[in-house]
């Protein structure tokens, strides 16, 4: 099983691709995690799936967020809600999905079930934002 | 580095707790969550077993030999624990499930038959969660008042506030920590209680992290109310304590009804129990009572002495080393602090310290510690927390420190 805090998940957290609010968009979702207080906030923009975040989080959720980002650019609203199902299954496996592409690179947390929900946390905001769209 | 630590054999003392030659992980167990909960010595488990295997019925009811025996067991606790912390009489220790739940039946009773609408109670801004919400409960249903005192930036009581909570007289009940379960500062308790008896106000006292690491004088302190919980004091969970002065305890109506707490019942009404049985309603923890026994019994053999001398090295040993590791914070600075210290860290979340220190196989807690407020006071919204307890070892302060090092260099 990949460890939680392997390269990719440090890289996107130090250095995040889609962090910060864009100047436009067309739907937004907040969630927070009341046991720690971290929140999302992820923004939608709705034409290719456009989707950006700020996040007051740790690595899991800071990293998952940007690489939620990335996995459902371009994707329609019923994609990504398969896309948001697999991933929860694969943090709550630990079992690698090749469909899953650079989000495997979550897949450790699934040994530490008080973590998870960092991980999921990002995908109920943009569910939010969706419900929203 | 290591400090030598007089007159107490930690490797003889971890010998008394099984649990800690386990591994985590594939690694050794470094168990610094004591403050959440104590491991238990074997004196401990072993009590609790032989009262299952060999000594055991309903308490206070039975006529035959099982439930005298245990009923004497189960009563000698009580005894045992008025001598422990030095209480008047037997009869003002009341058996509650935990710490919560004493400061609870003080709400409900004593905060509703005594305390009138319009009075107030205070409490300090480093009160855990169980000395804040049961009297924001009281203020809701009940009509008294709320106030809150200042902690200084050292996370110790700042007198001034305190003056000011108090001036106008409407205090009536002053409810606070012994030692801040976040910032490992302890309160004057003696003082605190003189400055409430001054002004025409009760005090309560939250023990729950302070009994762990000092010996308690109620009588000295002159503790109007005192609670604390057995699994912080390597006892069990499910028993904890509330004293009382027995003054108050005898205006103090019962908390829930039901058999135990009763004297005579009939269909229409029934008379109370005196105390403190009036408090005890239904079958107490009975094994959980007397493992609390048996683990007095084990922290009273070793002595505080001994206990308050190692933790004092094991403290200052740990604010040194980690105030040394670049990009640690430690929360408070008080000149009377014990063995539990938050801190943050520079771009790692309390999240990521707690796991990445859980894969070496050491235990932190991370998060609000059921301290919310004071998060916010100290200006965090989390924070990780070393606590330790009579068998922790410079060497597990040393591999805490390694483990924070590596996880700086990760986040770096």
């Amino acid at each position: 099983m990949s460890h939680p805090y392997q390269a990719l998940i440090m890289e996107r957290h130090k250095h995040p691709l889609h962090a910060g609010r864009p100047a436009q968009f067309d739907a937004q979702g907040q969630v927070a995690n009341l046991i720690c207080g971290d929140k999302v906030r992820v923004y939608v923009t709705r034409a290719g799936m456009d989707v950006h975040y700020e996040a007051e989080g740790c690595a899991i959720v800071n990293a998952s967020a940007d690489l939620m980002a990335d996995a459902v650019a371009g994707k329609t609203p019923a994609q990504v809600e398969q896309i948001s199902r697999d991933f929860e299954t694969l943090v709550t496996s630990g079992h690698e999905n090749p469909a899953l592409g650079e989000l495997n690179a979550l897949a450790g947390i699934a040994e530490f079930s008080s973590r998870i929900r960092c991980a999921t946390l990002p995908w109920s905001a943009l569910a939010e934002a969706l419900h929203h769209v | 580095m290591s400090v030598t630590l007089q007159k107490f054999d930690v490797a003889t003392i971890r010998e008394d707790f099984p649990i800690l030659k386990q591994q985590v992980h594939g690694k050794k167990l470094v168990f610094l969550d004591s403050a959440a909960s104590a491991q238990k010595p074997r004196a401990v488990i072993d009590a609790m077993t032989f009262v299952m295997e060999s000594q055991y019925a309903n308490v206070h009811r039975g006529l035959h030999y099982m439930s005298e025996k245990t009923s004497d067991a189960y009563e000698a606790v009580r005894d045992k624990v008025a001598d422990f912390i030095n209480a008047a009489s037997r009869d003002e220790i009341v058996f509650t499930r935990n710490a919560t739940e004493s400061i609870n039946l003080v709400a409900y009773t004593y905060g509703r038959a005594v305390l009138q609408p319009g009075d107030a109670v205070a409490v300090s801004e480093m009160e855990h969660h169980a000395n804040l919400v049961p009297w924001q409960m009281l203020r809701d249903a009940h009509g008294t008042e709320l106030r809150i005192i200042k902690i200084t930036d050292a996370g110790e009581i700042d007198f001034e506030s305190l003056e000011q909570v108090f001036a106008d007289g409407k205090v009536k009940l002053l409810a606070i920590t012994q030692m801040s379960n976040v910032l490992g500062s302890y309160t004057p308790v003696e003082r605190l209680a003189k400055f409430a008896h001054e002004r025409g106000a009760r005090i309560l006292i939250d023990g729950c992290q302070a009994i762990v690491h000092r010996q308690v004088d109620v009588q000295a302190i002159d503790a109007d109310f005192y609670a604390f919980s057995g699994h912080k004091l390597y006892g069990p969970t499910g028993v904890g304590v509330l004293y009382a002065k027995k003054e108050l305890l005898e205006e103090m109506p019962p908390f829930m009804g039901g058999g135990e707490m009763i004297a005579s019942v009939s269909y229409e009404k029934s008379a109370f129990a005196r105390p403190p049985f009036r408090f005890e309603a239904g079958t107490p923890a009975i094994i959980e009572t007397i493992g609390l026994g048996a683990a007095i019994d084990y922290v009273q053999g070793i002595g505080f002495d001994a206990i308050a001398a190692h933790e004092r090295a094991l403290t200052e040993h740990a604010l040194a080393t980690l105030s040394n590791i670049g990009g640690v914070s430690i929360l408070g600075h008080a000149q009377d602090r014990g063995g539990v210290i938050s801190f943050t860290m520079h771009n790692a979340h309390a999240h990521d310290i707690a796991t990445l220190l859980d894969r070496q196989g050491i235990a932190v807690r991370a998060g609000h510690h059921c301290a919310e407020p004071l998060m916010g006071r100290m200006g965090v919204t989390s924070t990780a927390r070393a606590s330790f307890g009579m068998y922790t070892t410079a060497e597990e302060i040393d591999a805490l420190a390694a483990g924070l090092n590596r996880i700086r260099q990760i986040f770096e």
